[in-house]
């Protein structure tokens, strides 16, 4: 299956389509969307639900093969990440490698709001310093009050 | 000096970005590096009736080199692979990965040169995939007990050789005596 | 001769942008008024010699002058008129003249539209737009000519890649590419501010407008170019965090974080330093996104720039600019130190809140896009971050920003009671639940954690974007009758207010989407029946179709409703004659409240065809959300404070 490369500058790569295997409907659900968190490594842009290069094709069949046998999402996840890395899972696991990555967002989140608490305190401080008297505030509090409409 | 955070993190990122540059952002690392070769049970391109298994391929440092007809480059670094294998007596086995006409592959090597000690026939490319074979030509460094030490993703030539697995193969000779 | 002059225009265009880098400036801060002057006439002039360039090549194209090597690759006589004018930024060469054509035509624009501003801050700003075009002139001219001769000339040229033969990519890559520069405006904006020291109200005004077009014409762009992946790729999917996509998204964010801090640096002369530091950054990731895309550093499928002296080209010149501006913007920035006084809880926390989400949001895309080049510089096994990550990461992160955004609209400068806040907005709240918890139920009889907050969340910034415009309405005096009420609202408010919604509209689409599509992909006989969520697609046979420059099989495919026809789809699987690549055409029928979308796969035996069906619900409205915030956008540029000023005040000595 064709995969975008780039919406930006309309680089891409046309390729044979994923061939369609039939797989029971009981495992339907639970294929697709393994083969949507599994990465490509021929075509690597693309999951081993769209690429259609020869070895998706053979891994598709490895995974068909796999749920028959009644293994686990992490068994099969495992499977694949022992042969290719961890490079085949578009859902990078916990490690400390990814701590970064996984924890990372969220730190940054906390120092942001801890960064505005500290923002709004020391603006308060110098701007309660400032030069105004209480009537020009005043003044200058209705104009706000009136541009905020 | 809160106001230089910006640019100092611009900087890193840069830096990390011009390393980049010269990496190839599709190679990927081998898990399997450290780990001792996969176990198959497959017959050879010239003997058909004959099974190898990976017990064939232990005993003393050697090469697994993953090739195929229908495989562009691996055409391209065969040459290189017979002076190799002339040059050294580090025994180089083939996996004939996926191959599509077993006919044309013994043909090649009888009029281009046979490199290897024997090929594996891996038709389905199943232990292709044991062996997390994802871009042919890949050629696996391993030592005498099996454990693969190196992989190389990509056409082997002199250079390569010189830079990437002859190193090793020295430090394993070392640590061997 | 036609590509000469090209080139030649390109030359002058050079040229022209080195005097108006350096001329304005110094005259701006000798207080030299004709040669600040200089500014606008270069400016101008630079603008029409790329013109004229990109009419060279436009032309080289339509005349299939395929003695011109980026012809020759890229285009081929059977291929039609329009995909060979478009085929202009098909490929690298092009796309950069496209990219410093719509450099020159923002700086023009500054030129025309700008003759009342402060001469000074006119003339520091183009100024600094020259130094911009300097840099991508150099590379085009050095590393990338477009213009390049190929002796002797081919007999046929190689044709545009396939994937780019649609109509969506005619218009993708320009209107990206005018969000994308159209950043560098408020860039120099910053820069110049920086340079001179000043920011005052003119700037902040004079700025904001050309801000909110920038971020209209990236929406506008991005939403193209997930429309034309969705059309055009055969996979149903509309957007797929591929590291190109993620270029483009990380300015989205920054901008939309800009033009929220930009009103708070115009309303309450408040965030200085921190809008100047956005407008640097916001250009910075325009920048960086055209290095990952041509310098590939990251895997993406892109075939751009194999080439490493043009990677290094880029960084150096990222370097040089972003650096350069954020090392500036450390020395001068505790200049823009802010006096106005506001409570923690107050409008403009929480648009710092809003902020601070963007932000996040953004280095998060960043580090997700980076963290495989970061492991790899560092030796370590490198990862693959792609969906289920950034959909786990990013979700938590827009949820707040969504609860926000109806909080913002309505709370007051400088302090806000919170509890009266939530007081007023209770009702709304309380509707935008029950949406959430009935309406998946009701249409589609089930429903999830997931599904309901992002319906509840969708209800919440649709029911307050409404609100806060009646609220405005019923504050005027009994006398104003109701309809002058509406029309007295500031076109900003509106403005502000339209993108929200449709930034509801958007969430209700992505929403319904996720939770409801369905997909069945199944190899079929002609008159056989592939069923998905209630309707029948029937396989009624394939057959043969030319095309001007390819060879298809077309299948026919009639969807029926409980029996009743509904429509007859026609999707292809084309060869194209010069690459030989397949290509999968998918056929849609686009509807109100669910898409059907049928793709022909490969012939899977002799008289089996492979056939992908997929049932979209609400995916329209993804982008009809994006066409409310870009219009949103638009009604807030054209606020009548913008306009009045061009009139009224007169040209500054």
């Amino acid at each position: 299956m064709i995969r975008v490369v780039s919406l930006l500058l309309g680089l891409w790569i046309g390729v044979a389509q994923a061939q369609i295997v039939s797989v029971e409907p009981e495992y339907q659900g639970r294929y697709n969307e393994l083969l949507h968190e599994l990465r490509c490594l021929v075509c690597q842009n693309q999951t081993l639900a769209d690429s259609g290069s020869g070895l998706a094709d053979d891994l598709r069949l490895e995974v068909k093969r796999m749920l028959e046998e009644g293994l686990s999402d992490e068994q099969i996840f495992a499977f694949m990440s022992d042969r290719y890395g961890d490079f085949v899972l578009y859902n990078p696991p916990v490690k400390p490698r990814t701590w970064l990555l996984w924890f990372g967002p969220f730190v940054l989140l906390i120092g942001g709001l801890i960064g505005i608490r500290q923002v709004v305190r020391a603006n308060n401080k110098t701007a309660k310093s400032s030069t105004l008297t209480e009537s020009e505030k005043k003044q200058v509090n209705a104009v706000i009050q009136d541009r905020d409409d | 000096m809160k106001s230089l955070i910006p640019a100092l993190l611009f900087f890193v990122i840069s830096g990390f970005l011009f390393v980049g540059l010269y990496k190839d952002p599709t190679l990927v690392s081998s898990p399997l590096v450290g780990k001792s070769i996969p176990s198959f049970s497959a017959s050879t391109l010239f003997y058909p009736d004959k099974k190898v298994t990976q017990a064939d391929l232990i005993g003393e440092i050697a090469l697994v080199n993953v090739w195929a007809t229908w495989c562009p480059a691996c055409k391209h670094e065969h040459p290189d692979l017979v002076a190799l294998s002339e040059k050294t007596d580090i025994p180089i086995y083939g996996l004939n990965y996926k191959e599509t006409d077993k006919a044309e592959a013994r043909a090649w090597l009888r009029d281009e040169g046979n490199p290897y000690a024997f090929s594996i026939s891996d038709d389905d490319g199943r232990i292709g995939i044991d062996f997390g074979v994802y871009g042919a030509p890949e050629t696996f460094l391993i030592d005498a007990q099996g454990v693969i030490q190196h992989k190389r993703v990509g056409v082997m030539n002199n250079k390569i050789w010189q830079r990437d697995f002859l190193p090793i193969i020295q430090r394993l000779r070392r640590e061997a005596l | 001769m036609i590509p000469e002059i090209g080139h030649f225009a390109l030359v002058m265009a050079l040229c022209l942008a080195i005097a108006q880098a350096s001329i304005p400036l110094i005259g701006a801060s000798t207080n030299n008024a004709n040669w600040m002057a200089v500014g606008r006439s270069t400016a101008i002039g630079q603008f029409l010699f790329l013109l004229l360039a990109f009419v060279c090549l436009a032309y080289s194209f339509v005349v299939n002058d395929f003695s011109v090597l980026y012809v020759a690759n890229n285009s081929n006589t059977a291929l039609p008129i329009y995909y060979r004018i478009s085929a202009v930024w098909g490929a690298h060469e092009g796309s950069l003249l496209l990219w410093v054509l719509a450099l020159a035509g923002w700086g023009f624009a500054v030129a025309i539209f700008s003759r009342s501003l402060p001469q000074d801050l006119l003339a520091r700003v183009l100024s600094v737009m020259g130094m911009i075009s300097i840099g991508f002139l150099l590379f085009t001219l050095a590393t990338s000519n477009p213009f390049d001769r190929l002796f002797p000339a081919a007999l046929q040229g190689r044709d545009l890649n396939p994937l780019l033969q649609d109509p969506g990519l005619v218009i993708h890559p320009p209107m990206l590419y005018m969000g994308y520069v159209g950043f560098s405006v408020a860039f120099a904006f910053a820069i110049a501010a920086l340079i001179s020291g000043e920011m005052d109200s003119a700037w902040v005004r004079w700025s904001r407008p050309w801000a909110n077009l920038a971020w209209v014409f990236l929406t506008i762009g991005i939403a193209l170019g997930s429309w034309w992946a969705y059309q055009e790729l055969g996979w149903g999917g509309w957007w797929f965090w591929d590291p190109v996509e993620n270029a483009s998204f990380m300015p989205w964010l920054a901008g939309t974080a800009l033009i929220h801090s930009l009103a708070v640096t115009e309303k309450r002369s408040t965030f200085k330093s921190w809008t100047i530091l956005l407008s640097i950054i916001v250009f910075s990731l325009s920048l960086l996104g055209t290095f990952l895309v041509r310098s590939g550093v990251l895997v993406s499928v892109h075939s751009f720039a194999s080439d490493p002296a043009r990677g290094v080209y880029i960084l150096g010149f990222l370097a040089l600019v972003v650096g350069g501006s954020l090392t500036l913007y450390a020395w001068r920035a505790m200049r823009f130190s802010s006096t106005s006084q506001y409570e923690i809880v107050s409008k403009e926390t929480m648009l710092l809140v809003n902020n601070v989400l963007l932000i996040v949001a953004m280095l998060t895309i960043l580090i997700g896009t980076l963290y495989p080049l970061f492991e790899d510089a560092l030796g370590m096994p490198k990862s693959s971050v792609g969906a289920p990550y950034f959909d786990a990461v990013f979700v938590p992160l827009m949820l707040p920003l969504i609860f926000m955004m109806a909080l913002g609209p309505v709370a007051k400068w400088r302090r806000e009671n919170l509890g009266e806040l939530l007081n007023r907005l209770k009702v709304l709240a309380v509707i935008a639940i029950v949406v959430g918890a009935v309406l998946p139920l009701a249409i589609y009889g089930n429903n999830t954690v997931m599904t309901g907050i992002g319906i509840a969340a969708a209800a919440w910034v649709i029911l307050s974007s409404i609100y806060a415009v009646v609220r405005l309405v019923n504050k005027r005096d009994a006398k104003t009758p109701l309809l002058k009420a509406y029309a007295k609202v500031p076109k900003a408010m509106y403005g502000m207010l339209l993108a929200h919604f449709g930034m509801g509209i958007f969430i209700i689409g992505v929403v319904f989407t996720s939770s409801f599509s369905d997909q069945v992909e199944q190899a079929v006989k002609v008159g056989e029946k592939v069923s998905v969520a209630g309707y029948d697609f029937i396989l009624e046979g394939v057959g043969p179709v030319k095309g001007p420059n390819y060879d298809a099989m077309r299948g026919s495919v009639r969807v029926e409703k409980s029996e009743q026809l509904l429509t007859t789809l026609l999707p292809e699987k084309r060869i194209y004659n010069v690459q030989r690549n397949a290509m999968t055409e998918a056929s849609i029928y686009t509807g109100v409240f669910a898409d059907l979308y049928v793709a022909l796969g490969e012939p899977v035996t002799q008289d089996k065809w492979g056939l992908r069906v997929y049932y979209r619900p609400f995916i329209q409205w993804i982008w009809m959300g994006c066409l409310l915030m870009s219009l949103g956008g638009i009604v807030g540029a054209l606020d009548r404070r913008y306009r009045a000023q061009r009139k009224t005040k007169p040209v500054s000595a």
